[in-house]
């Protein structure tokens, strides 16, 4: 008799850290070239579309790293959320703290016009941090799910801007539910073509920051220990409530961050569909890049080259524009059912008898 | 104001609050079912939407609403298969097959709505479910509109509180589910398969998620919107918690909701308080924390929820 056996490999081999990745998006085009052809399209034109309409000129390129910006930030809030076993879903929410932030001091006048991006950037940090701290302490002190508060956050903030940009926030001169204009001091500087702002050269900076502090610096340390296990950690003297909270905050900081870019570099004023589901994305990113702060850039860059192709493609072949949600949730499947098999091993042995239960 | 509230509660807003709570009645059975068995079941707002819109499709296109809800049970099961695969068989996290679970099954109906219905400048619809006046019960003051005059779904919700109850603490495979969700290893000792037991739970779990999902399209409402479900299987989770992982004790929690949100529909349409909707909207998801947050002392959820279990591994 043959039997199938998992056992659990000493130490993931180093090559399949970039391999997996690589091959779990393989394996969710597979998947979802069926969708494809299922929408009448052939599936080499549909993927062309889908990726080659990104590289066609300077302007595509930039859109595309101007699209992968907030995706770096939400990917490495969730990265060291995740880190810690802070489950933080709730990077959307964070980053419309951080956009309401942004834009709340982008259009006061009595600040010195110096002041402003500054202030942008750090208001938007704490707002960020904030919104993810009332989940984090509520997990610390009163044992509450943190998945479900961090959900419901997004809810809840989403509503409270809506309400605001109807009621109180409203610009005066237009019939939009839109604040109204940043001051233009306030607006992020151009770095190259005409969309390519400051913002985006900061978030790929901070990806090697987050590195740096998760991998030579004692919080880093701290927040990884925590999270592989917390009782341990605190068995060596560590606080595991505070470090707990301290990557929830960094963790909300960084996706407030995103808000920030959002307002500061390209809307320049606050409206309430500043995210198409980035925080969301931020979750998939991060385990692609299985939570390593450096992987967390070509991850984004990947999810924004789908998903700025994805309207090309649909405008050309009738796919729907859609399938860059699927692309998300399968590659998000495909990548931590891969990281299984790639700790485990499969191991085919021969039993002549059944053997004793383990 | 206390007159003005006093006058709206009368039999059209129990039978209201009944219609609000039907979805998430069933929605919340099914998560119940399976944390009992040691599973956090996060692809609920996504089998929601996805058997709200396979549930619509199938309504539109047999003309016949019951196929409907067949396929929209059908679809829940599925999708609690791919959740078992993910969580029982392969042990993958929880959290993020539940997040993966529901990401897909979102962008699978959007997918797969646009791509059968396109974009048409007027949405379309199905003539839904009409309520089904139980005989004699109907006619009883009170009592009769408020429950006997409702549609099948809602009976069929009210019936999988009972009916929940009764197989999860009366029955030998409730015993078995809900050891499984404590103990697996003593379940595994006595005999009892942890895996199969949670797969049942699973797929059952999918089932009537995909059931709920399709009452907002095929009864409540006559059509399929991208926002359907619009959190509320994340509120049904927080309700399992709310509930001490209970089913009398969930379905009161629901009711309790759905009597808070009645009101404030109510309200809202009295014009009695003047506050944007959008704080209406808001409400539930305080709610749910502010209640999360007062059970949570003495919550305590099934010993081996959010645990894979392997029998290889000690």
């Amino acid at each position: 008799m043959i039997r199938l056996r998992l056992e659990r490999r000493a130490e993931t081999p180093a090559w399949m850290h970039v391999a997996l990745p690589v091959l779990a998006v393989i394996a969710t085009l597979i998947l979802c070239s069926a969708l494809v052809a299922m929408a009448g399209a052939p599936v080499l034109d549909a993927y062309g579309f889908l990726f080659l309409s990104t590289f066609q000129t300077l302007y595509d390129v930039q859109d595309t790293l101007v699209k992968a910006s907030p995706l770096i930030w939400t990917g490495l809030a969730v990265a060291v959320a995740f880190r810690a076993k802070f489950w933080n879903i709730g990077a959307e929410g964070q980053l419309i703290a951080g956009a309401m932030a942004a834009g709340f001091i982008g259009q006061r006048t009595w600040l010195p016009a110096p002041t402003l991006i500054p202030l942008m950037f750090l208001g938007a940090m704490v707002a960020g941090a904030a919104w993810a701290l009332i989940p984090a302490l509520l997990k610390v002190k009163l044992k509450v799910d943190d998945v479900v508060t961090t959900l419901l956050f997004n809810s809840i903030l989403l509503y409270a801007l809506m309400a605001l940009l109807e009621g109180p926030w409203k610009d005066p001169v237009s019939n939009y539910p839109n604040s109204p204009m940043i001051r233009e001091e306030a607006q992020f500087p151009i770095l190259a073509g005409d969309t390519l702002h400051m913002g985006v050269a900061i978030s790929f900076v901070a990806a090697i920051v987050v590195w740096w502090l998760m991998e030579r610096t004692t919080l880093g340390f701290s927040i990884k220990a925590v999270g592989a296990n917390p009782r341990a950690a605190a068995y060596s003297g560590l606080s595991v409530a505070r470090v707990l909270l301290g990557a929830a905050a960094i963790s909300g900081a960084l996706a407030g961050l995103a808000g920030a870019g959002e307002v500061g570099g390209i809307r320049y004023q606050v409206v309430s569909d500043l995210s198409s589901g980035y925080g969301y994305a931020g979750i998939v990113i991060a385990t692609l890049a299985d939570l390593n702060p450096l992987g967390v850039i070509p991850a984004a860059l990947f999810f924004a080259i789908i998903m700025n192709g994805a309207d090309a493609m649909s405008h050309e072949t009738n796919v729907p524009v859609y399938l860059a949600n699927v692309i998300q949730g399968v590659a998000l499947l495909t990548m931590v059912g891969g990281r299984l098999f790639a700790s485990y091993r499969l191991r085919i042995t021969r039993a002549s008898m059944e053997v004793s239960r383990g | 104001m206390a007159d003005t509230v006093a006058t709206m509660i009368d039999a059209g807003f129990f039978a209201a609050l009944l219609r609000i709570a039907t979805p998430l009645l069933l929605a919340t059975m099914g998560e119940l079912i399976a944390e009992r068995s040691g599973v956090l079941n996060l692809g609920i707002e996504g089998t929601m939407l996805l058997g709200a819109m396979t549930g619509f499709t199938a309504a539109y296109f047999t003309g016949n609403l019951w196929l409907g809800v067949a396929a929209a049970i059908a679809t829940g099961a599925v999708v609690g298969l791919l959740m078992a695969l993910l969580t029982v068989v392969l042990g993958v996290s929880q959290h993020v097959s539940g997040i993966g679970t529901t990401l897909l099954t979102t962008g699978l109906a959007f997918f797969f709505y646009r791509m059968i219905f396109g974009q048409p400048a007027i949405p379309p619809s199905v003539t839904a479910f009409q309520p089904l006046p139980l005989g004699p019960l109907a006619s009883l003051p009170f009592l009769g509109p408020v429950l006997f005059q409702q549609t099948a779904f809602t009976y069929l919700a009210l019936l999988a509180v009972p009916a929940t109850w009764w197989a999860l603490h009366r029955t030998r495979w409730g015993l078995n589910l809900r050891t499984v969700g404590e103990n697996p290893r003593a379940a595994d000792t006595a005999g009892v398969s942890v895996w199969s037991m949670r797969i049942q739970a699973l797929v059952i779990s999918g089932a009537f998620m995909g059931l709920g999902g399709a009452y907002l399209t095929i009864a409540q409402f006559n059509a399929f919107t991208f926002g359907v479900i619009s959190g509320r299987g994340w509120v049904c989770i927080a309700l399992v918690v709310f509930g001490q992982w209970m089913p009398w004790r969930c379905a009161g929690g629901v009711l309790l909701f759905a009597m808070i949100e009645a009101l404030q529909l109510r309200l809202q349409a009295h014009n009695v308080l003047n506050v944007p909707y959008e704080i209406f909207l808001m409400l539930p998801f305080v709610m749910t924390i502010v209640a999360m947050a007062l059970v949570s002392r003495n919550a305590h959820a099934p010993a081996a929820l959010l645990i894979p279990f392997r029998k290889e591994e000690r």
